[in-house]
């Protein structure tokens, strides 16, 4: 079946808690992740927040549910895009972003990070890619 | 007395912040509480005009929106405020009204 895989990105463009956006793309993702596709994630505009280290939601009491992003390595899904002009203009560097991470089945296991910096130009080429893009 | 100006949308995706800042006058508070709250970090591209306010207007930031965020006190530009729960009922006390830009 493998004529039938498709490339798909998810482009993740909010910012997380204040809508559910960012909550329901992660469900569909990781539901996406069992159909054996090709799945690449986009983290642009306030969509880098999604990702931020250190989100701490005791006092807000809502659920933090960033941890599930670590998962993701274990879903095959290890093309993990991060806009680097979104993070600039939000005063942010890559110090700022979750070090997702997959193990490299290709070479003995070895642990590799997931996430890889792109230009909204680089995004563009990649976007024109995909057969399916669905936006968040 | 002053009015209290609450903003809960990121600056970086709708125009509400850049609304409040433009309508508020001299000595009001303006409270960044939910998806607001990341337009009062460090070196942004809405830093500046948040720094103007400062300096004859309130601006503080809801602490725990903050935190659920990924960041602290340490991580906004200097002179805002950061307000816990109990703070914020007290701003709504201490003013004579409030206005919400959503």
């Amino acid at each position: 079946m493998s004529e039938s895989i498709k490339k798909f990105m998810f482009v993740n463009t909010k910012a997380p808690y204040g809508t559910v956006y960012a909550l329901e793309s992660l469900e569909v993702v990781l539901i996406s992740a069992a159909f054996d596709q090709s799945v690449s994630l986009v983290f642009c505009d306030d969509g880098v927040f999604q990702i931020a280290n250190n989100q701490n939601t005791e006092a807000s009491g809502m659920k933090n549910f960033s941890p599930a992003y670590k998962a993701l390595g274990d879903y095959d899904i290890n093309k993990i895009y991060v806009e680097t002009e979104s993070l600039e203009e939000r005063g942010l560097t890559l110090d700022n972003i979750m070090a997702l991470t997959y193990e490299d089945e290709d070479d003995d296991w070895a642990e590799k990070p997931s996430i890889i910096p792109a230009t909204r130009a680089e995004l563009a080429d990649l976007m024109d890619e995909q057969d399916v893009v669905i936006s968040s | 007395m002053a009015m209290l100006h609450t903003v809960n949308k990121s600056p970086f995706e709708r125009n509400s912040l850049h609304s409040c800042l433009s309508k508020s006058k001299e000595g009001s508070t303006i409270l960044l509480i939910e998806d607001a709250v990341v337009g009062a970090l460090k070196g942004t591209i809405v830093a500046d005009k948040l720094t103007a306010a400062i300096a004859n207007k309130n601006v503080c930031v809801l602490a725990s929106d903050l935190n659920t965020r990924g960041f602290t006190g340490a991580d906004i530009i200097d002179g805002i405020k950061t307000v816990d729960y109990a703070g914020f009922v007290d701003l709504v006390a201490e003013h004579s009204n409030v206005q919400s830009w959503l």
